[in-house]
This record gives structure tokens, sequence and C-alpha cells, in this order.
């Protein structure tokens, strides 16, 4: 059943697809920025692939919060006219690319962890919702297997190639708590079965995590601080430049076409 | 123009699934399945109702607009294209015609379901260039989204393989 557009259930719901759809909207333009960058021409395409993926995510999810909220927003109207403060995703996908070793770590945390979300979200009461899932966990079964295979094969390589794959994982670690956190939004949800809080898969995730580390002969890192913001629009000095690049062109040509 | 009678469900069917893919025009939507449904709806308006398969893929914009235009060469000028993401598209869903096609085409299709098991299950696909099984996967990631890389190992070029979904 979809809920009715007006109304908290139709609300809470926009909100949270806004919410997935923003995270994969900003590691889509994260990933678009190492196009050319990447250490091998085949890790280009499939770092580009795994953005075109997430951009085919976040238009769905984006399509379908404008839906639901009443305001009838489309998915560039979301994407590309809303400020810093009204983005929702989690600071997880905006963080600065760097090196490698950052990107691949990324990829671990974020795959490993919409792989779970999306084959929960499969069997939610919400059919749109539940119908996306489906479809897209299969997509991120290829990311965690692209991210996986990195993280053994740097884990395992030289004694450089450890180093930078350790480093990253100590950088993103830190920001894997916020894709786990609850609130009253995801727990209404979770409890009229139209959504899935993530902190229920939280013990999987950290299993998942430790058996490719463990694969990698890598330690888990020792989550010393927690990231938290960016649910509620605070987001990190990075994102700032990130939305203005994203946005120049829509805001240069206010309803340009092509 | 002069009015077109409105050609009944069954046939706009047979006509929206003659549509090439744009991408991969050497076959059409119905041997992709994704054709779900042609009917009237509640308001007397046919309806086309598509799966996409993949989200918010580029190509999308052009199928819709391909269909369109089937209806109004088939009398429904006011017909209309709708999504539904579920059931979730799958490479399963793709016909064995549509297979056979992409196989002239040098594009390996993925595994048929409909194949039994031990059939199924074989260490390399065929190489469209040399023919070749001794083949392994590069890179699940190519030209496009929907396609995987294959390298032979017998000729030493790329293969693609249509994405396993």
């Amino acid at each position: 059943m979809t809920p009715s557009t007006t109304g908290r259930p139709g609300r809470d719901l926009a909100a949270y697809t806004l919410r997935l759809g923003d995270d994969a909207l900003v590691l889509c333009q994260r990933l678009c920025a190492l196009v050319t960058r990447a250490p091998t021409i085949e890790e280009d395409l499939a770092l580009a692939n795994i953005a075109l993926d997430l951009l085919g995510h976040a238009r769905t999810l984006l399509a379908y919060s404008g839906r639901l909220d009443g305001t009838g927003r489309c998915e560039d109207e979301l994407a590309y006219l809303r400020t810093e403060r009204e983005f929702r995703n989690a600071l997880l996908v905006e963080l600065a690319d760097g090196d490698f070793g950052v990107t691949v770590a990324r990829q671990l945390v974020y795959a490993l962890y919409g792989e779970l979300l999306y084959a929960e979200l499969a069997r939610c009461s919400d059919a749109e919702l539940a119908g996306f899932a489906a479809r897209a966990a299969k997509d991120v079964e290829y990311h965690r297997m692209h991210a996986a295979q990195w993280t053994v094969r740097l884990g395992l390589g030289t004694a450089e190639s450890r180093e930078r794959m350790r480093a990253g994982l100590e950088l993103v670690w830190p920001y894997a708590a916020e894709l786990f956190e609850t609130d009253g939004l995801v727990e209404r949800l979770d409890a009229a079965g139209t959504a899935v809080a993530p902190a229920r898969l939280r013990d999987a995730w950290e299993r998942e995590a430790a058996a490719v580390l463990a694969e990698a002969e890598l330690a888990v890192p020792a989550a010393s601080w927690q990231a938290t913001g960016g649910r509620s629009g605070a987001h990190t000095e990075e994102f700032g430049a990130l939305l203005a690049e994203f946005q120049s062109v829509s805001r240069q040509y206010p309803g340009g076409t092509w | 123009m002069s009015a077109v009678p409105p050609l009944p469900a069954e046939r706009v069917r047979a006509r929206v699934g003659a549509v090439p893919d744009p991408e991969l025009p050497m076959v059409t939507l119905a041997d992709l399945g994704i054709v779900r449904a042609v009917r009237t709806a509640g308001d007397g308006v046919l309806e086309v109702v598509i799966t996409p398969t993949f989200l918010g893929c580029p190509a999308l914009p052009a199928i819709e607009a391909d269909i369109r235009a089937v209806l109004a060469e088939c009398g429904h000028p006011a017909g209309r294209v709708r999504q539904e993401l579920s059931p979730a598209w799958s490479s399963d869903w793709i016909s064995a015609e549509g297979r056979r096609k992409l196989s002239e085409h040098g594009i390996v299709p993925p595994g048929d379901p409909r194949t039994p098991l031990p059939v199924r299950l074989r260490l390399g696909l065929r190489c469209p260039h040399c023919g070749s099984v001794a083949t392994r996967p590069q890179s699940p990631f190519g030209a496009t989204r929907c396609q995987a890389v294959w390298v032979c190992g017998a000729c030493r070029e790329t293969f693609a393989q249509l994405k396993a979904v």
C-alpha cells in the first residue's frame, strides 16, 4: 500500500527516502570526481559505473520523495535547488576524495550497509520502495564485491598498499555509525513496516565488515569517535564546495534543459 | 491528419513490444521483458506499464517517447506510459529470442534461468570472437551499466556480457 501523500505517514516516508536519495546522490558526485584519477582505466570505468548506478538510485528516490512530500518537487529541483542545510545525507558520503585507500574504505562501508538495507527494504510494505530496493540491492551487491576485492588486494599487497588501505579505513570508520542512527522518524516507519530502521542492520554489518577485513589481514579500526549531524543538515566543511560545484550549471542557467 | 481507429490493447501490446531498445537496438522491448501490461486505465486511457531494467536508466525517456509515438500511431494519442518498480526487473526476464539476438551481435547474454542447472554451471562463457571457452570475467563494470567485461584467454580479446541482475 502506498501511503497517502498528505499526513504524517507520507511526510515521514518522504523524509526517509530523501535521506537515502541524498546518500546516493552525494556519493555519486564524489565518485564522479575520481574518474581519470583512478589507478587504472578499468578502475575509472568501475567507479564511473558505480556512480551511475548511484545516480539511478538517487533519481528514483528523490523523485519519489518529491511526490510524497506534498510539494510536488521533481528530482532535479531537489538535487539542484536545495541549500547545504537541507541535504540529509550521512557525512560518510561527502568525505573529500583523497587517497585511493580512502575511496575503497568508503565504498566498503557504504556498500556493505546498502546491500543489507536494500535486502530488508525489499520486504517493506510500501510497494514502490520495495520494488526500488529489490532492484537496487542487485547493483549494490556488485559494489560490495568491488570494494571487498580491493580491500583484500590492497591489504595483502605491498607494505605501501597495506598501509594506505589501513589509513583509509581508519579515516572513514568513525563515519560508519551515523548510517545506523535512529530517531523518531525511522522508528515510526519501522514499526509500521513501511521502512527499515538501520539500527537493526548494525550487527550484520559489523560481522560482514570484520570478515572482509580478516580476509585482508587488516584490523577493524577502533571507533575512537562517531560522526553525526548529516541527517539533520549539519555537514562537513567540504560539503559546501561539493554542492557549489554540483549545482553551478543549474544556478547559472536556471531552468535550462538540453 | 485523419484519425486512426484505436487498436485494441492486445494489438497495441504487440506493436509496443516490437519497439527496439535505444541502447541495444538489436533487441526489442518485448525481448527485454520490460513491457508489463497494456491496458485501459480507470479513466479510459490506454496505459502501457513498463519496468526499467536499470533504475534511472538514461534510455528511459527515449523508450517512453518511442512508446508514446506507437500509441499515437495505434489511435491512442492520449495514451500514457507508466513505470512500475515492483516486482523489480531481472535479467532472467530476457526472452530466449532476445538472448539469441544478443549472441548474434557479439553480446553474450546472462545465464538463462530456463537452462537446466548442470548445463548452466560452466567455467567460461563462449568467446564471441573465436569461440573458445577459455574465458574469464575481467570486470563487472563495462561500457554501459548493463554490460560486464570478459576476456578470452585464446584470442586475448575482450567481449561484453549483458550483466546478470
